[in-house]
């Protein structure tokens, strides 16, 4: 073993003067989300809502809900259940408008061989058989981790993303600059490119968004599952929950010992994808039966 | 500051209206729960319509004049219409002990057998939820989803598979 080399005068010195450069550039740049003052955040956000308004033809309303204190979400899947029908794709896509062309699906739903289990070499998420589930087959649909240690936000050059106190990852798509570091960066493939402005029906926008999660994104962003923030912060179940027609998803607050998804953790095996990787997902996977 | 305040404001007032009145059913226990209709066929309850006037035959026997279409795939070998359907008051279940039971509480009669679903399904752990993860939720009775006649669940067509990514040609 070497002593670790002293630095030098002038290293520290350049090092110090960059240091605070940053600091003082940081300060005067434009604030973020919760930086800003409210009526300068409301203002910001009718601007948004005309130039939504503008970009999909018809109104949409964007929150700005915050996090509940005391509040934690997971996510849990029955493994032993999902029938791999894809129910939770589409009413995910309609939710939380993301393209129809180019497609953009946020949840990606992988056939894989009972005899191989959980194995993503051999799984395929293409499978496409006229009913569901096949003989021999399992379903793993995998979205956003939603990591308490996710290494897609330490890559950000911009601070554009985060983890939100009630564990939500979250992407500020005015401060996204479409360098797709955090699309390498996550392990789950959970990250998702609008290589072109995003193209939805105007019958089909969901008006009730939210400034983190689905309001309508321009071209060059990043953009991933949020739990259905606008939904889950006001107290409702995230979409894929809700359309799941065999109860294989489940979701809600970690930190009430009442709730399900406690149910499952203490009563139920579960496991995390890629847990050799120290992520900390906030998203479990379990067998029921 | 202030917008903080008002963050926190926000936040005092959603954990209140949080810790209401919870319809968090515990894990065990009997009593009531809300849930969906039972699904009949149209026309078909009350039973009794049909069924008050009839002379009871507790024969067990194959059915040939009405509820033809019914084929039962669940234990047959043991069990038939009257294990579940009470005889005497055909608008009701009954469970082992004979105590009868409403068809929207069908889900005890289930339970009888199947008490390991029965408790994940009372904590909210098998099956479908609609409404709010920490408030009123929607609770689906077995048979909403499962044929009670032929309990495992139906095989379904997919939604489309995913593009495959193509290479652009330009």
């Amino acid at each position: 073993m070497t002593e670790p080399e002293q630095p030098s005068r002038r290293m520290f010195t350049t090092s110090a003067t960059a240091a605070f450069a940053g600091i003082v550039l940081t300060a005067c740049g434009p604030k973020r989300l919760y930086e800003v003052p409210k009526d300068k955040l409301r203002a910001s956000i009718a601007e948004m809502e005309t130039k939504a308004k503008e970009q999909v033809g018809q109104a949409v309303k964007v929150s700005d809900q915050g996090p509940t204190p005391g509040v934690q979400f997971a996510y849990a899947l029955d493994i032993s259940r999902c029938i791999g029908c894809r129910r939770c794709v589409y009413a995910c896509v309609e939710e939380n408008n993301q393209s129809r062309d180019p497609q953009i699906h946020w949840i990606r739903v992988f056939s894989m061989e009972k005899e191989k289990g959980v194995d993503f070499t051999h799984a395929d998420p293409y499978y496409n058989p006229p009913e569901v589930p096949e003989e021999g087959h399992f379903y793993v649909p995998v979205a956003c981790q939603q990591c308490e240690n996710p290494p897609c936000t330490k890559v950000c050059p911009t601070g554009a993303t985060w983890a939100e106190k009630d564990g939500i990852v979250v992407i500020d798509y005015d401060w996204c600059i479409g360098c797709r570091y955090c699309m390498a960066a996550c392990p789950y493939g959970a990250r998702h490119f609008n290589w072109t402005t995003p193209t939805i029906p105007e019958k089909e926008i969901n008006p009730n968004t939210h400034y983190l999660g689905n309001r309508p994104r321009p071209k060059g962003v990043v953009e991933k599952c949020t739990f259905c923030i606008q939904r889950s912060r006001d107290g409702r179940y995230p979409a894929c929950v809700e359309v799941c027609p065999v109860g294989a998803r489940k979701f809600g607050n970690i930190l009430d010992a009442n709730s399900e998804i406690r149910y499952i953790i203490e009563h139920k095996r579960v496991l995390v994808l890629k847990e050799e990787l120290n992520t900390v997902p906030r998203f479990f996977y379990f067998y029921a039966t | 500051m202030r917008s903080g305040a008002l963050i926190l404001l926000l936040c005092g007032a959603l954990l209140s209206a949080a810790d209401g009145p919870k319809k968090t059913p515990p894990a065990t226990g009997s009593e009531r729960l809300e849930v969906q209709p039972p699904p009949f066929s149209d026309g078909i309850f009350p039973c009794t319509n049909c069924h008050g006037g009839m002379a009871v035959n507790r024969t067990r026997r194959e059915l040939s004049e009405m509820h033809t279409e019914i084929v039962l795939k669940h234990d047959e070998t043991h069990r038939w219409c009257l294990d579940c359907h009470d005889a005497t008051n055909r608008d009701v279940l009954h469970l082992a002990s004979g105590e009868v039971v409403p068809f929207d509480e069908s889900y005890r009669v289930c339970g009888q057998c199947h008490g390991e679903k029965y408790r994940d399904w009372r904590a909210g752990v098998h099956g479908r939820r609609t409404g709010n993860w920490n408030g009123a939720k929607g609770y689906l009775l077995c048979a909403n989803c499962h044929n009670p006649h032929q309990p495992r669940f139906k095989a379904l067509a997919p939604k489309p598979a995913p593009q495959r990514p193509t290479r652009s040609m330009k």
